[in-house]
Parts: structure tokens; sequence; C-alpha cells
């Protein structure tokens, strides 16, 4: 019996293409990738993302029991804050990548992904020397994000007062479409502005309609994980299981701005600082491939070596070009840099590109 | 409406249309809506020879990236070169305008094997 969210219905209801995603029956397109993928860049998308998980840690030793776990350093956020990070394995390799809030001095909420749910949690419990409360929230919680150039214009609709305030990275709690206790934070996958929803899962119904009542006018539309990664593959935001897994370090992977190896103890700390010093070896990279599509586990060659992987591709919507994502080694992972991709036994030229692939134009 | 009975199919969705010694080829309206919108095929040379079942052709969706097989044996003599930049009439046209390549024909009996119109709609779904 495959898992659904508490919007499944809707997506049924509309038509949608619903996959199995991580164990989760989920809407993989509506009306198609492309408009779906164009109405969020040129208007505003709505994206069930209540697989997503959420593990909330409280008590007194909550705060040192997260930055124990994660790389960035959340002794850093403020009320109402949030902070992406990174969390590691003893090895140095990603063992999943997160969102921290910071709801109160005791009291953190993180999200995790959908398919590591049940890893994360158990991971958590299992290294929480420090006896913070932890409860896997996950059940409680319903989640959609709003990203569009209208997303904060819609927000502030159902919310009553100024969302454009709250900062990139920041959220605000309180009523949302009247019903209390959400929190509404400045946070995306997409590359658009716009805001992410917790809501209380009950409230399902009431916020979903509020939401597309009010959206109608700025042209809301419901999109799927299809036009999900092709927007976040355009700006490079890494998707766990393909281009971030427990065998790649944030270092690696480009995540050196959410580890802080100076904050002090966590786990995988020792690897990272002996990676760094020994210099990293590869680098996820941006690539731009000439006339055909690379995919995920493409070789990256290199005067007819293989030097790497792709682990995420596609066609590009928004760019009308072919860019993927791929571990090269760090000698070739300079924007400009010439390489080849092995496409079903046919090469093809590749270069490195600046990333983000994409970057919105307001 | 149901598939085309000008035509014969394959079981991995190809139709081919014949005409004298040459078959034309496409992806079923059932290929393309299990594929999803394309954005990019890969087309064979002119003159390429094919043994019925080799892979002749690609299709790539956002998503993912089917071959289109060889439903015939044959060489093949055009491909549709109005398809470049223009790959989404595999989607809205998968019958007509969007067919892929002509082959022809090195052993036309090989025609009479594959699926008419009503078997194949019972194969994938007369769900148009």
């Amino acid at each position: 019996m495959p898992r659904r969210t508490p919007f499944h219905e809707y997506h049924r209801d509309a038509g949608a293409r619903l996959i199995d995603f991580g164990g989760w029956e989920m809407p993989v397109q509506y009306q198609g990738i492309l408009a779906e993928h164009a109405a969020t860049r040129e208007a505003v998308g709505c994206f069930d993302v209540s697989h997503m998980g959420e593990v909330r840690f409280r008590g007194p030793q909550a705060m040192a029991a997260v930055n124990h776990l994660v790389t960035n350093d959340v002794s850093k956020l403020a009320l109402d804050q949030a902070m992406y990070t990174a969390m590691c394995n003893e090895r140095g390799g990603i063992v999943d990548d997160l969102i921290v809030y910071k709801l109160g001095e005791e009291d953190l909420l993180i999200c995790v992904n959908a398919a590591n749910r049940e890893k994360d949690y158990a991971w958590m419990l299992a290294h929480n020397p420090f006896g913070a409360e932890i409860t896997n929230e996950s059940e409680q919680w319903a989640q959609l994000a709003i990203q569009g150039r209208h997303a904060i214009a819609l927000g502030e609709a159902l919310l009553g007062r100024p969302l454009a305030e709250v900062k990139n990275y920041w959220f605000t709690r309180g009523a949302f479409a009247g019903v209390e206790g959400c929190i509404v934070a400045r946070t995306g996958y997409t590359g658009e502005d716009g805001f992410e929803v917790f809501l209380p899962a009950g409230a399902a119904d009431i916020i979903w309609t509020a939401l597309h009542t009010e959206g109608a006018r700025f042209g809301l539309t419901d999109i799927g994980l299809g036009a999900r990664d092709t927007l976040r593959l355009e700006m490079k935001y890494c998707l766990y299981g393909n281009d971030i897994t427990d065998d790649t370090t944030p270092l690696e992977a480009g995540l050196a701005w959410v580890t802080k190896l100076e904050k002090g103890e966590f786990i995988g700390r020792d690897p990272l600082v002996a990676q760094k010093a020994a210099g990293v070896p590869r680098r996820l990279v941006g690539l731009e491939v000439q006339d055909r599509i690379a995919r995920q586990h493409s070789a990256v060659l290199h005067e007819g070596q293989v030097v790497g992987e792709v682990t995420s591709g596609t066609r590009s919507p928004s760019l009308q070009k072919n860019i993927a994502i791929a571990y090269v080694p760090a000698a070739l992972s300079k924007v400009g840099t010439r390489l080849e991709v092995d496409i079903r036994g046919k090469s093809a030229s590749a270069e490195v590109v600046k990333t983000p692939f994409y970057t919105r134009n307001y | 409406m149901g598939y085309p009975n000008d035509r014969k199919y394959s079981t991995d969705h190809e139709w081919v249309l014949v005409d004298g010694n040459v078959a034309t080829v496409g992806i079923s309206h059932h290929a393309q809506d299990a594929l999803g919108e394309i954005v990019h095929v890969e087309l064979p040379a002119v003159g390429k020879v094919f043994k019925k079942g080799d892979s002749a052709a690609e299709v790539e969706s956002v998503k993912a990236v089917s071959d289109v097989y060889a439903p015939v044996s044959g060489t093949v003599a055009a491909v549709n070169s109005g398809l470049e930049g223009n790959e989404g009439t595999v989607n809205s046209d998968p019958h007509e305008a969007g067919w892929l390549f002509k082959l022809t024909l090195s052993n036309p009996a090989e025609v009479d094997a594959l699926l008419d119109s009503a078997a194949y709609g019972d194969h994938a779904g007369n769900d148009f």
C-alpha cells in the first residue's frame, strides 16, 4: 500500500499522473512537465511536498544535539530563522541534507527528505549523546511549496500581513488561511521567489482550497515532481540519492558553505578536515552537454579516459540546453574545462559551466 | 476513436505504414503518452541497415530516454528532419506528422506478423 499525502484526492481529481516516489504515491505531472515548469518560472506554482519529514528537537540539549549531528552551525540561528545543512556519517558522507528551523531557544524543527524519513530519524535517535527530546512529527505536518514571482503576493493574501519583509531563510508563524499553527518560511527548491508552508495535516483541505481560490487570479498552477526536478536542476540544487549520498562529502558536493569545520565537534568533522587538508579530490560541477541529454550514471570522460559520472541530467526547459551535474576530478572542475559524456555508447562534448544554470530576472 | 487501421503495430509500440516497398515508422499514441513531452529525437543515418528488433532511433522526454526498435528489417530511406526543434510533434501528432523514419523493406513478409489496429488497441489500451 503506497503512502499518500493529505492532498492525494486533489491530485487524483486533477488527473495527475501518479508515480511511486520512495514509497509515496505522488503526482509526477498534471498537465505536463514543460507547462508546469514554465508556470513556475512565469507565474506561480503549488507543490505538494508533504512527503518530506519533520523531526522536532526539544529541551535544554536540543541545540547541542543538532549541532552534533549537522555540518552547519545552528548556534548561529536567530529565533524564526532557518538554515540549510548537511548531516554526515562518521566517514563524512552525507546522511541527508536538511533545513533546520529555530522555533525556540530549546526547540528546533528539522525538515528531512521523504526517502530518508525513517533513516534520518533512526540516525538521530542513535546519535543523541546529549539526551535531547527527539520526536518524529512527520505525520502531524503537511507541507506545500508556493514558488514563483507571484508567490509572495499570494502568501500575503492568505497570511493577512506582509511576507515580503520576511527575509530569505527566515520564517513567520501564525494563522495561514485562518489555520493557526502554521510555519511560513521563505525557502524553496526552484530558484524562484516564494515560500514553503508547514501546516497541521488535519487542515490540508482548508489550506488547499484557500490557496487555489485565492491563487486563481495569480495563475497558480499545480506542479508535479517532474517539473520540481527540472526546476531544481536548473539551479544545481542537490537531490539526495542522485547528487549527494552516503558516499559523497559536502566538500565534494559544493556544500562547503554549510560545512563549518571551525564550529567544534560534529559527526564527520575529522574526515572532512582531513579531506580539506589533503585537497578535495572531486567536485560536483555543472555541465552543458552538446546534442544529447546526459542522464544519471552517464560516464564523464577527459581525453578518452573515464574521470567521473553524471549524477543528474536533463534538457533545461528554461534555457533550451542540455544540462547535467557531475562529479569530476578537482583538476578538471574549472569553468570552461572541455569534457565528454558517454551517452549510451556515443560521445557528446561537454563543458564545465557556471552555476546556477538559471538566474531569475526579477 | 481507436488506432488508425491503415497500418500495423509492434508490441513495442511502433507503428508501420507500408506504401509499396517503403515502410514509414513512428511511435504510437500510447508510447508518446507514456513517455511524456518529447524534447529530443535521435534519428538514424539514411542508408543504415537494420534487422527487425534493432534499436533504430531514440526518443527522449524530460524524464527518460526510450529506444525505438526497427519493427521490420530494412534500409533507412528517409528520416523526419522536420522534428528537429519541433520534437513535440511526436506527442501532438504521433501517427502522422510525428513519423520518425522510412525503411526500404528487405523482408516485406515481416509486416504480416505485426498487429493490426484492433489487436494493438487490445495490447496498449484504446484509451484515447
